[in-house]
């Protein structure tokens, strides 16, 4: 168990470092998904199944599909492989460098300090616990969470959302678009304002 | 010697089930054409062999002997990639569903959960094969398909978790053992239809086969593919009806739960049946418009798996 371990927590930390230093956004995000999923198996490793499939599911496997569906939209080409190489200079790296110099300097201080918190290879938890921690001490966390999420999805709608006059018919809407898209440019800050 | 067991066992049922996976979706070609000629009255492939049963072998060597090509333009690495990305995940799937009481290459307790994560899984396959081809049909059916199966998984894990309730467990193998009183197509029959519907649409299968619409996309997402690789694609395709039938099977109608004939003949059986409706379905079914796919997907899917667990939640506490 423990080479499993080490082997994905090296392949965590270099897909990490390719999602930073890749120029192609799209490659980036590759990277990131390899790395969630090395999270992944270390999580299942550590003793903790319903979080490792969770992360796969949840991050792998539905935000990341939608940053890819954003990227390719946009449909960036080789000018902003270029525009990104500008970006990324050597000085760049300077801060963060140093931030995470800090971090690894806490982190070693801790492994040195003895044993810190829960260990590997511990006992497993399944999803059944999970569930009743859940829904029982934490059930006002949970209800937050998703008053939270509502939120968001109210506020994603109200954004989205066509004004009253646009449902006509798709011909109609091409002829008149230029004329909507400045009227609807007008009217968003009284609407936005209306809306709070 | 117990050792040696202890090794040969495991290995065995990993290659078995490989094997068996992977030739059923070659067998399914020919298969999808016979059924596929006889309910649209032509013969289908009859020359190669007996039934034309040869026809596959005669389709590998062709495929094959292909010139395996990367177009000058596309992004050659995630060219290359995109069709494992898409093909490894199924597969992995199949290691998780328990065939026998006692043939399963692993029972884990978060089977159907590790189910859905391969499933999310697929879709990078399709999206990435789509854009890195840099062509305009493959990067449309990329970006269906990337909408698409996002929009169904939402209720296919939906659908699911009215079985995880009843059966109190994400083990396959314990789902298929709290069914045998009742297999659970008679308390779940609109989780049953949720996920069957949802299925063909992870699978990217007519009706919902709008990534590939070769009538409006040429092929969608694979345009630009040949040899081997859009031949990964294409098995992928007979593996993942192969998975989701074993999966209806295994979760709403007893998996290998039946009378007088061995277990893994009433698996073989069931399996069997849902890969014909599959068939049958492309053989029956007109394409649907984007739009109309969406809309029935989030409009009338989706509230109706919602409702579905909550009166099965409703349900199962009155009953305590």
């Amino acid at each position: 168990m423990g080479a499993i371990f080490y082997i994905s927590a090296a392949v965590a930390v270099a897909a990490t470092v390719g999602v930073i230093t890749r120029y192609n956004a799209v490659h980036a995000l590759l990277y990131l998904i390899v790395s969630l999923l090395a999270i992944s198996l270390i999580f299942y490793i550590l003793g903790a199944p319903l979080a490792a499939a969770l992360e796969a599911i949840i991050y792998a496997g539905a935000i990341m599909v939608l940053f890819i569906f954003v990227i390719m939209i946009l449909n960036l080409g080789p000018q902003a492989v270029r525009r990104e190489r500008s970006w990324l200079k050597p000085r760049m790296w300077v801060g963060p460098a140093a931030l995470a110099l800090i971090l690894a300097g806490e982190l070693v201080y801790l492994l040195e300090s003895g044993p810190a918190g829960a260990q590997a290879g511990t006992a497993s938890v399944g999803p059944e616990p999970v569930g009743a921690t859940l829904f029982g001490p934490y059930l006002l966390g949970v209800e937050l969470a998703s008053l939270l999420l509502l939120a968001g999805l109210v506020g994603a709608f109200h954004l989205g959302r066509r004004e009253t006059g646009e449902e006509t018919a798709g011909e109609q809407e091409i002829q008149t678009g230029v004329a909507k898209a400045e009227g609807a440019a007008v009217e968003e800050p009284g609407a936005a304002l209306g809306g709070e | 010697m117990s050792e040696l067991r202890n090794i040969i066992v495991p290995l065995i049922t990993v290659f078995g089930v490989i094997i068996i996976a992977m030739s059923m979706a070659a067998g399914l070609i020919w298969l999808e054409r016979r059924l596929l000629a006889l309910w649209q009255d032509r013969y289908g492939p009859n020359r190669v062999g007996p039934f034309g049963l040869l026809q596959v072998l005669a389709d590998l060597i062709k495929i094959i002997s292909k010139e395996d090509w990367v177009p000058p333009f596309a992004d050659a690495a995630v060219f290359v990639v995109a069709p494992a990305a898409m093909f490894i995940p199924v597969l992995l799937t199949f290691a998780v569903i328990s065939y026998t009481p006692g043939i399963a290459v692993t029972d884990l307790n978060i089977g159907l959960l590790f189910f859905l994560a391969m499933s999310s899984l697929t879709v990078y396959g399709v999206v990435l094969a789509g854009w890195a081809s840099d062509s305009k049909y493959s990067l449309l059916g990329g970006m269906r398909a990337a909408a698409q199966m996002l929009s169904y998984e939402v209720f296919m894990s939906l659908s699911l978790m009215g079985v995880v309730m009843l059966a109190g467990s994400f083990d396959l193998r314990q789902i298929v053992e709290a069914q045998r009183g009742l297999w659970y197509v008679v308390p779940q029959f609109p989780g049953m239809l949720i996920f069957l519907t949802a299925g063909v649409a992870e699978t990217r299968r007519l009706p919902f086969d709008l990534p590939e619409a070769e009538g409006e996309l040429v092929a969608g997402f694979h345009a630009e593919y040949s040899g081997m690789k859009f031949a990964l694609f294409f098995i992928e395709e007979y593996l993942g009806i192969t998975l989701v039938s074993v999966l209806i099977s295994v979760l709403f109608f007893g998996g290998w739960l039946g009378p007088l004939l061995p277990p893994l003949a009433w698996l073989a059986i069931k399996t069997m049946f849902f890969i014909s409706l599959f068939i049958l379905l492309r053989a029956t079914f007109p394409r649907p418009r984007y739009d109309q796919l969406m809309s029935f997907g989030w409009k009338v899917m989706l509230p109706l798996a919602l409702t579905n667990l909550v009166v099965t939640g409703g349900i199962i506490l009155a009953a305590r």
